[in-house]
């Protein structure tokens, strides 16, 4: 083996190792029935190419020749324990018997085991927090420490939640499979939730200094696109495109010392305009499919900004719409809050002031500080300027991110 | 009459105490009570951190990780179902007409290594 030959090798290798290796992953889950043996698998595989293929060349079908690698890899690993427990030989058998045959890895159910991949690690019967951890170890291909860095958590803290969470697929029996047609769609909303959780993690994060975590919105996009090819269903569509849209506008969102800015005064020619143009396609053809949900009108609510050149000239009438639409469909406070903002843009403060306070004496938003800072907002531009610094007080109480309490201290020094 | 005799323990602690049994002698008791034809059904259970909780309202049903029984909450009946896999249980178990006033865990049963 020479130097100029390994080289490349070894870089077709790690090119095939980020393409491929979480779909090699997904087979030998279905193949071994087991996510730690699988991943052992998976890793010696690996191992094994980076030995073989410098000597003996790429095969004609890497992802194949890897799959099957590592099931005999797994076969071999359970023989040798055989000599401690007699069980593992059974096991052993059962897999040469069971999963011998090639066609088990052919292309055509790649997809399908992607799939399996994805909903297994979204089960509703583990907790939110696994799901995350889990999607991200095993579908994103992220390691503990990169998921543990970016949920402002430990290394071990995410390792064990991992450790929990496959030891409960285990032991719960939790299939690996693509649900039932009957209970796809919900089982399907639970998956974009994940998703969309993890977008918004790194959109806007929750607690801490940093504005956003781009690599986790990243991340999402790349799940949103990934399921896209697998199941082009119009909510993932939908959400795809809202993804897609938002992040659009992420240089926007910041001013140069890191502060936030709002969509209103956000500088438009730093928006995207080739994330804008996929977005609106794929909402244009999320709802051309009349089977559209709350994410699709999301979507289509922030094309329509997306398209408007300035606050004034954006359709704040077809806003409305969306959200009425949005907020049949889906009802919450948030909804029935952004809803009144919107109509606050159309019919002037008062009127979104009256349906604001109303939301908020329902209660459900009353520890929620964007409501308070709507009702402040609101108050200032009718010049009710006590009203304003009371509600922007109480925001400030309530945020817990560190730059929106700087932009809400802001606002309110502004009232002086 | 039949009796249900339910067995509660500290998980941590039911197979470490210097009085902890062994599931062997829990096979032989069970063997014993069953050859005097009184042993209905006996079934050890995997630890709770297999447990899903299952409730149905609204002709909704939601699914959720753990054993979340409301203290207020107590137990009113079980079920011993044989299935596929934790999906078809749950299907199952969000048919108990209870479901819709109560909840239902599911968990595994363990089985005994004699």
């Amino acid at each position: 083996m020479t130097d100029s030959k390994a080289g490349p090798v070894q870089l077709k290798l790690e090119e095939i190792y980020r393409a491929e290796s979480r779909r090699v992953l997904a087979t030998l889950i279905r193949l071994l029935g087991d996510f730690e043996l699988a991943e052992e698998a998976l890793h010696e595989a690996f191992a094994a190419a980076l030995r073989q293929w410098p000597e003996e060349g790429l095969p004609d079908n890497p992802r194949a020749w890897l799959v099957s690698t590592g099931r005999f890899k797994a076969i071999d690993r359970l023989r040798r324990q055989s000599r401690q427990d007699p069980l593992t030989e059974e096991m052993a058998q059962q897999l040469e018997s069971d999963s011998g045959d090639p066609a088990d890895w052919a292309e055509d159910r790649v997809g399908d085991d992607h799939l399996r991949l994805i909903f297994t690690c979204c089960h509703p019967a583990l907790s939110m927090d696994a799901r995350v951890a889990l999607t991200l170890r095993e579908v994103c291909g992220l390691t503990t420490e990169e998921i543990a860095s970016a949920f402002l958590s430990t290394p071990a803290t995410l390792a064990q939640r991992i450790v929990r969470a496959k030891n409960k697929i285990r032991s719960a029996g939790i299939p690996y499979q693509v649900p039932s047609r009957r209970d796809l769609p919900e089982r399907l909303d639970g998956v974009l939730r994940v998703i969309y959780l993890v977008f918004n993690e790194g959109y806007s994060a929750s607690t801490g200094e940093e504005l956003t975590r781009a690599e986790l919105s990243d991340e999402a996009i790349r799940l949103g696109r990934l399921l896209n090819q697998l199941l082009p269903d119009a909510e993932v569509q939908g959400l795809l495109a809202l993804m897609l849209l938002n992040e659009s506008r992420r240089l926007a969102r910041t001013d140069s010392a890191g502060e936030l800015v709002l969509l209103e005064d956000q500088k438009r020619e730093l928006w995207d305009r080739n994330l804008i143009a996929e977005g609106v396609q794929l909402v244009e053809r999320a709802l051309r499919s009349q089977r559209f949900g709350p994410y699709s009108l999301q979507a289509a609510i922030a094309a329509v900004h997306a398209e408007a050149p300035g606050v004034e000239e954006t359709d704040w009438q077809q806003i409305v719409g969306l959200y009425d639409v949005l907020h049949r469909l889906s009802p919450s406070p948030v909804v029935a809050l952004n809803r009144a903002v919107a109509i606050a843009m159309r019919d002037g403060p008062q009127a979104g002031l009256d349906l604001v306070e109303d939301i908020l004496s329902g209660g459900e938003l009353q520890d929620y500080h964007l409501a308070h800072a709507a009702r402040a907002d609101l108050c200032r531009r009718l010049g009710k300027l006590a009203d304003a610094r009371t509600s922007y007080e109480r925001a400030l109480e309530l945020a817990r991110q560190e730059t929106e309490v700087r932009f809400l201290r802001k606002r309110l020094s502004l009232l002086e | 009459m039949k009796y249900l005799c339910l067995v509660y323990s500290d998980e941590e602690k039911l197979h470490s105490l210097p009085d902890s049994p062994e599931d062997s002698e829990c096979q032989a008791y069970a063997e014993s009570v069953a050859g005097s034809g009184r042993m209905l059904a006996a079934e050890a259970l995997e630890p709770v951190s297999s447990a899903t909780t299952v409730r149905m309202r609204g002709g909704k049903v939601t699914i959720t990780d753990g054993p979340f029984a409301e203290t207020k909450e107590q137990l009113a009946g079980f079920y011993l179902l044989d299935a596929g896999n934790l999906d078809e249980a749950l299907e199952m178990a969000s048919g108990i007409p209870a479901a819709r006033v109560g909840s239902v865990e599911v968990r595994p049963v363990r089985q005994l290594q004699v």
